[in-house]
């Protein structure tokens, strides 16, 4: 491979754009901030695409086969002869996509925000963290051992918490940014455990060594790994499915999925590029860089991980349908279609044919990212326009907002899969996989798609028809081309990006996979889904009250379904009545009474000693000169008694 | 009569005495110098007189002696120091006036 030390550069890039401006932002770059951080960013996005076409045109292929590359590898902390923790970069089809994805949306949406953000006071501190999650992003993608996508992931946890709170003058932004921090901490516990119990079995941190150990038929670490267990469960399941809680709490999986609508709190460009489009994918990325190991070594793993992936899609579709702030309707379509990507690597194997589902996730992957970005962006002009996230003060923006209107139908349309648009194509793949593989979780997947087109519908005609727009706020500003470019290029790419022949790129062995779609196959989903958009028609194209009646008709349903399935009250429930009356409160009356009793009896007794004594320091020089006379003395008596 | 090893040992006890004695009831910090130096000689006379009567070819108790002169005067000059700062501030060398070292 030709020389690959300018890899490094596509993180670093954002590194130094974050240390720039988060140490001199504010003084020097006040206005050219957003300037600066766009310039870095451009640039480790045409270095990530000239990277990407190197390796999927010219040097990854090898014979066929795409190869996993390491361009380089450095030692960082060496532990003992055979463990070390490495900074590494690994090449291979899933992570060079993924960098094309980061790179792309990041950019995006760096562009978006020169305008959306503009006049911010912290304008250069909301540039400076961009860079950070970012660069963080980048090195999460591109990590070549196990050791080192946790420290990454760890940093883009704190960039995601960062930006959730940025507006840190609001309540429910703290709150929502505390959420989301400790929800998703909570789930790295996991994720932690879940990695040292795969490098204790298998000696090493490095993905590909670990993978090759653990996966290879009568390796002594394998044996090992299988035949030891806990509860009953070996301790290769184990590992796989503690990486999986890490994984799905990133991912806003069922159930540590309650930090992510809440986490809308944050600007929306930022909304659009970590929880929409990269961060919340970082789940789905971790298990399908493990995919040899969860789906040879530890199939049952990859059963709860479809399962899962199912079960998030379903009811987060079905939340969507009830929620009113169009950020969440969209946060619970982000959650769903997250679901779809688990579920599809989650029923597919390792090799050949039966791989498909692995390509279809990927295909999602890099599709949802485009139109969901889109769908974030255009809801972000909106809510720029009306100064509300509440859909009941919005209605009749076709006429106000048209490229903003174009481009929200180009991907909703897209999400709920009517060709020829982009999302079209991953989800009839995904759905074409889950039909070969598992018929549960297709059906599962065919509700939640005709669902989809229902509640992203519901979405676009209370936004752009419905009643017609009072224009009250003479002040509203149009978008400016800052704002409007970004949604243009990402329909653009929401459009011909179903065109791309994934097997082609991606697939579980490296292997060419072949992926064309049956027509005959894809009319049931397209129906469902046209039927979901009719139906949405008819009950909010024109303002009546046929949806309350509906709501009404269905009322305990739609209850359960508007108070989010009462997740969020039974987290409460369980950690403030059952954590904090059984062990909180508990252990603040030992550590109150007991522990520190022990700690101030000791000091209370050596105060009252002293206090009684310390006239013995008198301050007079020769009281203590007697005193040192009648020890000498004393002293010389006993030294003479002892000597006879 | 004849001066043995009893009668110095009497005279540098009498003087260690008297030394300790000056050390406790003067209140005059000179004097309590003074007195310092009377215990220190009455241990200087032991030397010398253990080391003429019990091991006349020997010289470590001349030493001794020496160096002690020689660590009296060191410690007369500090003393004395101290002495004159003392006085300095406090426009007195009285023991009992300089006692706010304390608790």
């Amino acid at each position: 491979m030709p020389n690959a030390i300018y890899i490094a550069l596509i993180p670093l890039l954002p590194l130094t754009g974050f240390l720039l401006l988060g140490l001199f932002g504010r003084k020097i770059f006040k206005n050219s901030s957003g300037i600066i951080g766009t310039v870095f960013l451009l640039a480790a996005t045409l270095i990530s695409l000239y990277t990407a076409y190197g390796y999927f045109f010219d040097y990854g292929k090898v014979n066929g086969i795409y190869q996993k590359l390491f361009p380089f590898n450095y030692t960082w902390l060496t532990f003992s002869g055979n463990l070390s923790i490495d900074m590494g970069v690994i090449l291979d089809p899933i992570s060079v996509m993924m960098l094309v994805v980061v790179s792309f949306i990041s950019l995006m949406v760096h562009i978006y925000s020169l305008a959306y953000m503009k006049g911010e006071e912290r304008f250069p501190t909301y540039y400076a963290f961009l860079a950070l999650f970012t660069f963080s992003m980048l090195g999460l993608v591109l990590s070549s051992n196990i050791f080192q996508i946790y420290i990454f992931w760890e940093l883009v946890g704190v960039s995601s918490f960062l930006l959730i709170g940025y507006y840190y003058d609001r309540p429910g932004a703290v709150a929502a940014s505390k959420k989301a921090f400790i929800v998703t901490r909570f789930a790295d516990l996991g994720f932690l455990i879940g990695i040292l119990v795969l490098s204790f079995y298998s000696n090493t941190l490095d993905f590909n060594t670990l993978i090759q150990r653990l996966t290879t038929p009568g390796s002594d670490q394998l044996k090992t790994a299988v035949t030891s267990s806990f509860l009953g469960i070996s301790a290769l399941t184990w590992g796989t499915v503690l990486v999986f809680i890490g994984g799905a709490g990133k991912s806003a999986m069922f159930p540590l999925h309650i930090w992510l609508p809440d986490a809308m709190e944050g600007p929306t460009p930022v909304s659009a590029l970590i929880h929409a489009a990269t961060m919340v994918v970082a789940g789905v990325y971790l298990v399908a860089r493990l995919f040899p190991l969860f789906s040879i070594a530890a199939p049952d793993s990859l059963h709860i991980v479809a399962y899962v992936g199912a079960v998030s899609a379903l009811l987060a579709a079905i939340i969507a349908c009830t929620q009113t702030d169009i950020k969440r309707v969209l946060a619970y379509s982000t959650m769903s279609q997250i679901g779809y990507m688990m579920f599809a690597l989650g029923i597919a194997k390792y090799g050949g044919e039966d791989g498909l589902g692995y390509t279809a996730s990927m295909f999602h992957l890099f599709t949802h990212a485009m139109f969901k970005a889109l769908l974030f962006l255009c809801a972000g002009a909106v809510i720029h326009y009306v100064h509300s996230n509440e859909m009941g003060d919005m209605g009749g923006l076709r006429r106000k907002l048209p490229v903003t209107h174009i481009t929200f139908l180009i991907a909703c349309l897209s999400i709920a899969g009517i060709p020829p648009l982009s999302g079209f194509f991953s989800k009839e793949e995904i759905l074409l996989a889950a039909w070969q593989q598992n018929k549960t979780i297709y059906w599962m997947g065919l509700i939640t798609s005709g669902i989809t087109a229902f509640y992203m519908f519901r979405l676009y005609f209370s936004i752009f028809w419905n009643k017609d727009y009072n224009d009250h706020h003479t002040s509203a500003t149009k978008g400016s081309w800052l704002i409007t470019l970004p949604l243009i290029i990402l329909a653009i790419g929401s459009v011909i990006s179903g065109f791309i022949p994934f097997g082609n790129f991606i697939s579980t062995d490296g292997n060419h996979l072949e992926t064309g779609f049956d027509a005959v196959f894809s009319a049931g989903p397209v129906a469902l889904g046209l039927a979901g958009i009719f139906t949405a028609m008819r009950l909010y194209k024109k303002q009546s009250n046929r949806p309350d009646k509906i709501s009404l008709l269905f009322k305990s349903l739609y209850k359960t379904a508007y108070h989010k399935f009462y997740i969020d009250e039974i987290y409460l429930f369980i950690t403030k009545k059952i954590l904090f009356n059984l062990v909180g409160r508990p252990a603040a009356w030992f550590d109150k009474n007991i522990l520190d009793g022990l700690v101030n009896l000791t000091g209370n007794t050596t105060q009252i000693i002293s206090e009684k004594i310390k006239g013995v320091q008198s301050g007079k020089v020769q009281q203590y000169a007697i005193y040192f006379l009648a020890g000498a003395i004393g002293l010389a008596l006993l030294f003479i008694y002892w000597w006879n | 009569m004849q001066i043995g090893l009893n009668h110095l040992l009497f005279l540098s006890t009498a003087l260690f005495f008297i030394g300790i004695y000056g050390f406790f009831t003067r209140k005059n910090l000179v004097t309590i110098l003074m007195s310092v130096e009377l215990v220190l000689n009455s241990v200087n006379l032991n030397f010398i007189a253990f080391n003429k009567y019990l091991w006349p070819n020997r010289l470590d108790g001349v030493f001794f002696t020496v160096f002690i002169i020689a660590i009296a005067a060191a410690e007369a000059a500090v003393a004395i120091a101290i002495i004159i700062n003392l006085y300095r501030s406090h426009q007195s060398i009285d023991v009992e006036k300089a006692e706010e070292l304390k608790y």
